[in-house]
């Protein structure tokens, strides 16, 4: 690569980037000889090592999964390296199954719950730490560092701890501030308290990358802004309606989408809390592919479900996705 | 813009409230670790580790694979950390600083590509691995964690490419450094902040990764530590101080680099292009 850009001279190098989009060299021994073709290749081989990482390392497995997904793939296929087709009849039976659909849905519940109180919270915290003074931000600031930088694992195993049966300090908690029921409550029992213990986890993990950001975000109002809406009478909310929030709307945007996906296709914490139980009443989709697929050993099952995963994520970003795509495409 | 005595207690009020509920679970889990097992198993929690002690943490250590679980976490995340870094250098520099045929869809790309579903592909992965017999390898970790970071290292590498001033490069091309020697020369050294900003991100992917190993290194030996911590608890029972103190090791090589890495990244640039 560096014998590459070495050869580029001086005098001529300003006209790569300035003389718009260079035509493609066409015969390649001849280019690689010449300085002109040289510099045309060059840009193409800087970037030949990320495209081939990204053709085989994350192109190949989601060309796989869709090969897969066409399969009989159980133990015994898998052992003998046998491929069986077999259609689509994978996709036949988890489509016409209730327990695919009711997955979905509580994905997407699960994820729009999440997504909600991350954003919320996020957004009031981003607000606060714009009008704290100096000292008190910087504590606050500590603290959500903290819990961002926490491991995902250590985090479940102290979620669990903390959740705990006997001895955790929440159930301690509840207990004193009159709860008395809560005592010895078991927290992974049922489905709605470890989505619940599991909510709480993400949402305490996410909301400091939304604060931060929102936070760093009010920083670049300009001050005249809230000067002229002043003069024009504005009290607090108007201004925040009329300035504040306008200002940072692109920026809500394009974390929520974020977040979605981030929350979507959240595994650790499900998978290292309860495995999806109990009952797999708490599986969202990639917990779900992964105990059917890897966990029963229906690996062509499992593959479809990913697929059709994928295809969920997709639908559910689409519209923020194509905004941002037509965005890029106009500025770049 | 005065404000009453209300309006100046809540604000600080509400951040030292919220300031605890963030810190709490990471001050328990250094709490825990430290407190004797008596104070730990109480019917009224004991706030403070009065009586500190190192048992936990010695238990955690002598712990059966526990060194050569660390040494294959650090292997696999320093090495694609690295990895990355240099894939990314060469794709971020071309990116920032040509114009070619392309550009712009590679960008798209490399944008579509930072939001790949990795969790939902690890059976597709599985397989190829398997087929390449490379299950209970640390290559494949390896090389899959690199891929993972690499599309967001490209993007933000090449913003901080594209901020180190052209005339600099120029200039130092007038004083007769070919285009590479200004790259190593003047660019380098200028993106050493943007590097470690960078690298950060990875470190925590690849050091928190924990689907990928779930599904591919059964084998022990080869297992990376967030997959030991997961089991940690099952394997020891209810020994809540060991596993907090497992939990605290774990954790804190991040905590450290978070706090340190951050404030060097931000620091850096700004300095280095001004002096430069």
């Amino acid at each position: 690569m560096s014998v590459q850009t070495e050869g580029t001279d001086t005098a001529g190098e300003p006209a790569v980037r300035k003389a718009g989009p260079p035509a493609p060299p066409r015969g390649e021994t001849r280019a690689a000889k010449s300085p002109a073709g040289r510099r045309a290749a060059a840009p193409y081989l800087l970037l030949l090592p990320a495209l081939l990482a990204t053709v085989v390392l994350l192109g190949w497995p989601l060309v796989k999964n869709g090969i897969l997904s066409f399969q009989n793939l159980n133990p015994r296929q898998l052992i003998q390296h046998l491929t069986e087709w077999n259609g689509v009849d994978n996709y036949k039976e988890i489509l016409s199954g209730s327990d695919f659909w009711h997955v979905v849905a509580r994905s997407v519940v699960f994820t729009a719950a999440n997504v909600v109180l991350i954003m919320l919270g996020g957004t009031l915290i981003g607000l606060l730490l714009a009008r704290l003074g100096k000292k008190m931000r910087l504590l606050l600031l500590v603290g959500i560092v903290l819990a961002w930088a926490m491991p995902v694992i250590a985090a479940t195993t102290v979620y669990q701890w903390l959740f705990a049966q006997r001895f955790g300090v929440v159930n301690w908690v509840l207990d004193k501030a009159g709860w008395h029921s809560m005592a010895d409550y078991n927290w992974f029992g049922s489905q709605f308290s470890t989505f619940f213990v599991v909510i709480v986890l993400i949402v305490w993990q996410s909301i400091p990358f939304v604060a931060i950001n929102l936070y760093a975000a009010t920083t670049t109002i300009p001050r005249e802004l809230y000067e002229a809406a002043s003069l024009d009478g504005a009290g607090a909310w108007k201004s925040f309606t009329s300035v504040t929030l306008p200002f940072l709307r692109p920026f809500l945007y394009a974390t929520t989408f974020l977040e979605v996906i981030w929350v979507f296709k959240s595994f650790a914490q499900i998978f290292a809390l309860n495995e999806g139980g109990p009952d797999h009443l708490t599986e969202t989709l990639p917990i779900y592919a992964y105990v059917e697929g890897v966990g029963n050993q229906h690996f062509g099952m499992g593959a479809a479900i990913s697929f059709l995963t994928i295809l969920v994520l997709l639908a559910i970003t689409s519209y923020y996705l194509r905004m941002v795509l037509k965005q890029e495409e106009d500025e770049l | 813009m005065k404000r009453s005595a209300f309006g100046r207690i809540w604000p600080n009020a509400t951040a030292v409230v919220l300031f605890v509920g963030f810190v709490f679970p990471v001050y328990w889990m250094f709490a825990t670790a430290f407190k004797p097992t008596g104070d730990i198993i109480t019917e009224d929690p004991v706030w403070f580790p009065y009586h500190a002690t190192l048992d936990h943490f010695k238990k955690a250590v002598h712990a059966d694979h526990f060194w050569t679980l660390v040494a294959n976490s650090v292997i696999v995340t320093v090495s694609s950390v690295l990895l990355s870094l240099v894939i990314a250098l060469f794709a971020a520099f071309a990116l920032a600083r040509m114009r070619f045929k392309g550009r712009r869809g590679l960008i798209v790309t490399f944008m579509l590509a930072q939001m790949a579903p990795w969790e939902v592909m690890i059976i597709a992965i599985y397989m190829l691995v398997r087929d390449n017999d490379m299950l209970d390898s640390l290559v494949p970790l390896t090389v899959f964690y690199a891929m993972m970071v690499l599309p967001l290292t490209i993007l933000t590498l090449r913003g901080y490419v594209a901020a180190v001033p052209k005339e600099l490069e120029e200039s130092a091309m007038v004083d007769g450094c070919t285009r590479f020697q200004a790259f190593v020369k003047v660019i380098f050294p200028l993106l050493a902040p943007g590097l470690m900003a960078t690298s950060l991100f990875g470190f925590i992917t690849a050091w928190n990764e924990f689907p990928l190993v779930l599904i591919l290194n059964k084998d022990i030996e080869k297992q990376t530590l967030p997959l030991w911590l997961s089991q940690f608890q099952t394997a020891f029972g209810d020994d809540w101080g060991a596993t907090m103190a497992a939990s605290s090791l774990f954790a804190l090589p991040i905590l450290i680099l978070f706090i340190f890495l951050q404030r060097k990244a931000v620091s850096g640039l700004t300095d280095g292009a001004v002096k430069g």
